[in-house]
């Protein structure tokens, strides 16, 4: 038996309505063992203003590179309570900011090792689909240079998908169109 | 990693495109430069668990979270999930929201001079069962003006959030009502260029599950991304 997909389509302007009561800015909690980190950024439109009707959600694995899923087949260890899951609604001024912990490197294709990389989902309004893109870390240049996936990015927009640290936050701006636009994926 | 086995591509048409003129507010939020296309890898493949134990069972009622009783037509919201090899996707979390009966989102944005219902929030969740099989009882929408052409109107509709197994699987989509005269004008429906791709999401009237007396029921089965290769199933 052979299907197709059903359609996606926009969350429109009202998805707080039906989607803020899963909101997590706090993926790891206390108990959680990792190194913290803050990111926080704007998602932006064509025309530089702000998204303020827009929501990103963030998948990542626990600081021993290990997913909360049945498919990650690792010896690796788990904490109880660990989801790696993040919902983070973006504010009037399409902005957003969520606390973590460093995800582990975890396998990618053949033998190769992906560097730490949270995945994220974007959503809004004048969004018919969500789209999707990745945050990597400043500090991990030796294992961003290896990066299978990053390899596949023209390297002028690399950068997009790395954050600058700013004291103690990671800012990380979603940038929709124009020259700094970051760089989405389509699997 | 190997024994990574991908989600099957989407089949041309069926999905909607990120730029689509007709829906004037992807202009500006469409993405310009070209999508990256990566190998799936085990972040893909996986995804956020969720179960039972992260809804409530009056969660799924929307006409039960107030004192009284909201203002409109009863309905049954009820369906399947399944992949698109056909399979159950079972223990999954959906999440619905919507206006009220009359068309109107409690929401700050929303200034649609139409009745707000104090018995009436819109919002409610799920997880399938172990057949894939979700039900929600609510009140029927009702349409509502916007401002993305003249005389633009929204066709009644319900929000869906489903995640399935996998970030590759997340999907948003929305519901119509059969024999809506607004769905030919409405670029939410339009944007999907196969007719039985924007067929799909309409819900069909169900007399299963429609309950005396009391409500009409409309199915609505959701296909999620499936496998590109099935496990071999052993042959007899």
């Amino acid at each position: 038996m052979s299907l197709f997909a059903s359609g996606n389509q926009t969350v429109g302007p009202y998805l707080h309505i039906g989607l803020d009561w899963l909101t997590t800015r706090d993926i790891a909690g206390k108990r959680i063992k990792g190194e913290r980190v803050a990111i926080a950024g704007r998602l932006l439109d064509g025309n530089g203003n702000g998204v303020n009707d827009g929501l990103i959600e963030v998948w990542q694995a626990n600081a021993a590179g290990k997913y909360a899923h049945p498919e990650d087949p690792q010896k690796k260890p788990i904490e109880k309570g660990w989801r790696g899951f993040g919902r983070v609604p973006t504010d009037a001024r399409g902005g957003f900011r969520f606390t973590t912990i460093k995800p582990g490197r975890v396998p990618g294709p053949g033998e190769s090792l992906q560097a730490p990389h949270l995945v994220v989902a974007v959503f809004m309004r004048g969004m018919l689909k969500h789209l999707a893109t990745r945050i990597y870390f400043p500090d991990e240049a030796a294992a961003n240079a290896e990066d299978p996936i990053l390899k596949l990015v023209p390297a002028a927009r690399r950068g997009t998908l790395i954050p600058k640290k700013e004291g103690k936050t990671l800012e990380w701006d979603i940038v929709l169109q124009g020259k700094n636009e970051t760089v989405f994926f389509d699997y | 990693m190997k024994g990574i086995v991908g989600y099957r591509r989407p089949f041309p048409g069926t999905q909607p495109d990120y730029n689509y003129p007709p829906y004037a507010s992807t202009q500006k939020r469409c993405p310009t430069q070209a999508l990256v296309l990566p190998p799936q890898t085990l972040s893909e493949i996986t995804g956020p668990v969720f179960g039972h134990g992260d809804v409530k069972p009056g969660d799924s009622d929307l006409t039960r979270q107030h004192k009284g009783d909201p203002i409109g037509e009863r309905i049954v919201v009820s369906g399947r999930v399944l992949d698109e090899n056909g399979r159950a996707v079972p223990n999954t979390l959906v999440e619905l929201w919507q206006a009220n009966s009359s068309g109107r989102y409690p929401h700050p944005t929303d200034q649609h001079n139409a009745p707000l219902d104090p018995n009436f929030s819109g919002a409610g969740r799920t997880v399938t069962d172990a057949e894939g099989r979700y039900r929600f009882i609510t009140i029927r929408p009702g349409e509502y003006p916007w401002r993305n052409h003249y005389n633009a109107w929204r066709p009644a509709h319900i929000h869906f959030s489903l995640f399935g197994q996998a970030f590759l699987t997340r999907m948003v989509t929305q519901m119509y009502f059969p024999g809506d005269p607004l769905l030919p004008y409405d670029p939410m429906f339009t944007c999907i260029a196969n007719e039985a791709a924007r067929n799909r999401l309409v819900s069909v009237f169900d007399w299963e599950t429609t309950i005396p007396e009391q409500a009409l029921g409309y199915r609505f089965d959701i296909v999620l991304r499936g496998r590109e290769q099935t496990p071999m199933e052993k042959m007899p």
